[in-house]
């Protein structure tokens, strides 16, 4: 398979593998910013091949994850409305809000449709004029721009019934919040290639700056994800602190323009909580006020309710890369996909369910 | 930094109803077999057919739903499917397939042209693979209670052999067989029921298995156990084989035949393709020595690993780059991704 086989190369692999070994002559802490590459990192048992003392901790690339308590609880009693049918990506459905979660709604009754793409839910919409279809819209800046296309076609064709609820999420406030706190231990960052596809990779220029931390835009493939480390321990041992594109066969400095123009015609930044890491200013979009027509929270009115935390679950400092998974008590013991206490554990692109899918032996 | 706080919320986990996850061949079906079937039922065996001795006579009797949406897809239907799912889980236990029934559960409103085509491939199915449907039922019910047409299907064979075939016989040194390449049903099935088209298409490999699995006992193979590649596909099938049989298994990723157009689909849904449904493949823990022989007799057949150890049931994937990895039943469907 083009484009795939060639990043998958053993003999690729384990040359960038030895090269890496050759180039961290002290240890480094590293965060991988997106799911995706933890889990990747996990299936390919890459952190088996990296030298022992370069540490990779992942970082809160999950939107599943990082979506708050209270907005799944929101999509949960929309689902369990009569004449509302809730839509959304399948990771999305296993995910617990504060009581349950969208599948297990489902089997009492709400009317949930996983769907692949945004423009999906709105073909939904029209194929059922005497209902409201929500599109539960969760992602990074990757995500945003099949919304906004959505959203334009809903308009285009006049499809009143169709509506969304944002949990939109931005990488750069999260990166500054993780690389600014006190605490920090994050050297260098591989940053999501996919996620710079679309907004490329100017606003990292400025946090590598300040936090005096290198950043690597890097893919997914084996062969990526061991370039994108040589590339930033190459940075660490040498004192750099750098934007580096190791993605360039997909990701332009400046991105995609016309997929960036688009997203900010229909949403502007909002102040967004994440959960288990706390509000973080203008990381999340919301639909702009000539769009509010479409936000599902101004057309339904939707309760707040109480929600309540957890004091085993460590997901929190699992998503800042401040703990890995397996350091969590309750990991694979109280804490499986079959009953999560935390998003990580259930989300396919959870850092808790990489380890647990990938890493664990069993007894 | 603002408010960074390090909770996480603690969600009650609800256990009090069916999920359809439940009926994905992963964890929690297990958990449904072994919590409520087993207890209550006490099956003397958890194989894919029970065996029975009638006089003198060794009989393997084996039953089967078929619930799949839509009835018509890639390569294959609800009808042949029903066919081929209950003569493969018979050739699992080394049984010659004799006679089938097959039970019907039609929704009110379903178009006649469509029973029509399920009967008729049925019918096409049973006479290629060489057994007899001898006897059914219908029911129907309203329409919105069942998803067009549901078929319940039993099987009898014949064993022809004196032993047995199952996961305690399995033991170290075994060598694993897989019959032919993996996720073609599971990605067709997919792409009919979402309405998304590859080119060329990937057709089901829905099909019978039982000339082949019953040509490695005719030609001498010491099996000790075989099992087909249903939902769950090839991982969860290894895993409960090695659990069952209380043995470490290591597979080579690279020996695992997986076409093309179907690593392409899987990834672009999300789907790794060791876990995606085949209905006409199935995996053969063979004795020491004898893996090459047995994939020979096996059109597209390869040896995929060995058992490693006795142990607790863990599958190891060796991947090219010499790298270990830990497989483990799904816990939930796949479902697509995000991103």
């Amino acid at each position: 398979m083009k484009h795939l086989d060639e990043y998958r190369d053993a003999a690729r692999v384990r040359a960038l593998a030895a090269e890496l070994q050759r180039a961290a002559a002290r240890p480094w802490r590293l965060m991988e910013i997106c799911g995706g590459q933890t889990h990747a990192i996990l299936r390919f048992g890459l952190d088996q091949l990296v030298p022992p003392g370069l540490e990779l901790v992942h970082g809160p690339g999950c939107p599943v994850c990082v979506t708050p308590l209270e907005l799944i609880d929101k999509a949960i009693e929309l689902a369990l409305r009569p004449g509302v049918v809730l839509a959304s990506f399948g990771d999305m459905l296993r995910v617990p809000g504060s009581k349950t979660d969208l599948l297990s709604a489902r089997a009492r009754g709400a009317r949930v449709a996983p769907v692949y793409s945004p423009l999906d839910a709105v073909r939904l919409a029209e194929g059922r004029p005497g209902e409201q279809v929500v599109f539960f819209a969760v992602g990074f800046e990757t995500t945003v721009p099949g919304v906004a296309l959505a959203l334009r076609q809903a308009r285009q064709r006049n499809v009143r019934n169709f509506s969304i609820l944002s949990a939109h999420v931005l990488v750069p406030p999260a990166l500054r919040a993780i690389l600014g706190a006190p605490d920090n231990r994050i050297q260098g960052v591989l940053a999501a290639g996919h996620v710079c596809t679309v907004e490329g990779y100017e606003d990292y220029e400025p946090i590598a700056r300040q936090y005096g931390v290198p950043i690597v835009v890097t893919g997914f493939e084996p062969a990526d994800l061991l370039l994108g480390m040589l590339m930033c321990v190459r940075q660490l041992e040498a004192g750099r602190a750098e934007v580096e594109n190791q993605y360039s066969r997909a990701v332009r400095r400046e991105g995609n323009p016309a997929a960036r123009a688009l997203v900010r015609e229909i949403f502007e930044p909002v102040d967004r909580r994440w959960r288990g890491i706390g509000m973080i200013p203008r990381s999340g979009l919301k639909l702009r006020p000539e769009w509010a027509d479409f936000d599902a929270e101004l057309r339904f009115e939707l309760a707040t309710g109480h929600v309540e935390e957890s004091d085993v679950c460590i997901s929190g400092l699992v998503l800042q890369g401040a703990k890995r998974p397996t350091e969590c008590p309750a990991f694979a013991c109280e804490c499986t996909p079959e009953h999560p206490l935390g998003a990580p554990m259930v989300s396919g692109e959870g850092a808790c369910a990489a380890y647990y899918r990938y890493g664990r032996k069993h007894a | 930094m603002p408010d960074f706080s390090l909770a996480c919320p603690a969600p009650a986990p609800e256990r009090e109803r069916v999920l359809m996850a439940h009926g994905g061949g992963g964890r929690l079906m297990r958990e449904l077999i072994e919590q409520i079937f087993v207890p209550q039922l006490r099956p003397e065996h958890e194989t894919d057919a029970a065996t029975l001795t009638l006089g003198s006579r060794r009989l393997a009797f084996t039953t089967d739903s078929f619930v799949v949406s839509p009835p018509f897809f890639p390569g294959g239907d609800i009808g042949s499917l029903a066919v081929h799912g209950t003569v493969n889980d018979l050739a699992m236990m080394g049984a010659e397939p004799l006679a089938l029934s097959a039970a019907f559960i039609l929704e009110e409103g379903l178009r006649l042209d469509v029973l029509r085509r399920v009967a008729a491939s049925m019918a096409e199915a049973a006479r290629r693979a060489g057994v007899r449907i001898v006897t059914g039922d219908t029911k129907v019910v309203e329409r919105g209670r069942a998803d067009q047409l549901y078929i319940t299907t039993a099987g009898i064979g014949a064993l022809i052999h004196d032993g047995e075939l199952a996961p305690w016989r399995v033991a170290e040194g075994d060598e694993i067989v897989l019959s032919g390449d993996i996720g073609r049903h599971g990605i067709a099935v997919m792409s009919a029921r979402e309405g998304l088209s590859f080119d060329p298409p990937i057709l089901s490999d829905s099909a019978p298995v039982h000339r082949e699995a019953l040509a490695l006992l005719r030609h001498g193979v010491r099996v000790h156990c075989m099992r087909d590649l249903t939902r769950g596909g090839l991982a969860s099938a290894v895993i409960e084989i090695a659990r069952a049989g209380r043995v470490d298994v290591e597979l080579d990723e690279s020996r695992i035949p997986v076409r093309e157009e179907v690593r392409a689909a899987c990834e672009l849904l999300g789907f790794d393709p060791l876990y995606v449904a085949n209905e006409g493949r199935f995996a053969a823990f063979v004795a020491a020595g004898d893996g090459q022989r047995a994939a020979a007799l096996l059109p597209g057949g390869a040896v995929i690993g060995n058992v490693s150890a006795p142990g607790g049931g863990t599958v190891t994937l060796r991947s090219a780059f010499g790298t270990g990895r830990v497989l483990d039943l799904l816990s939930g469907e796949q479902l697509p991704r995000i991103c």
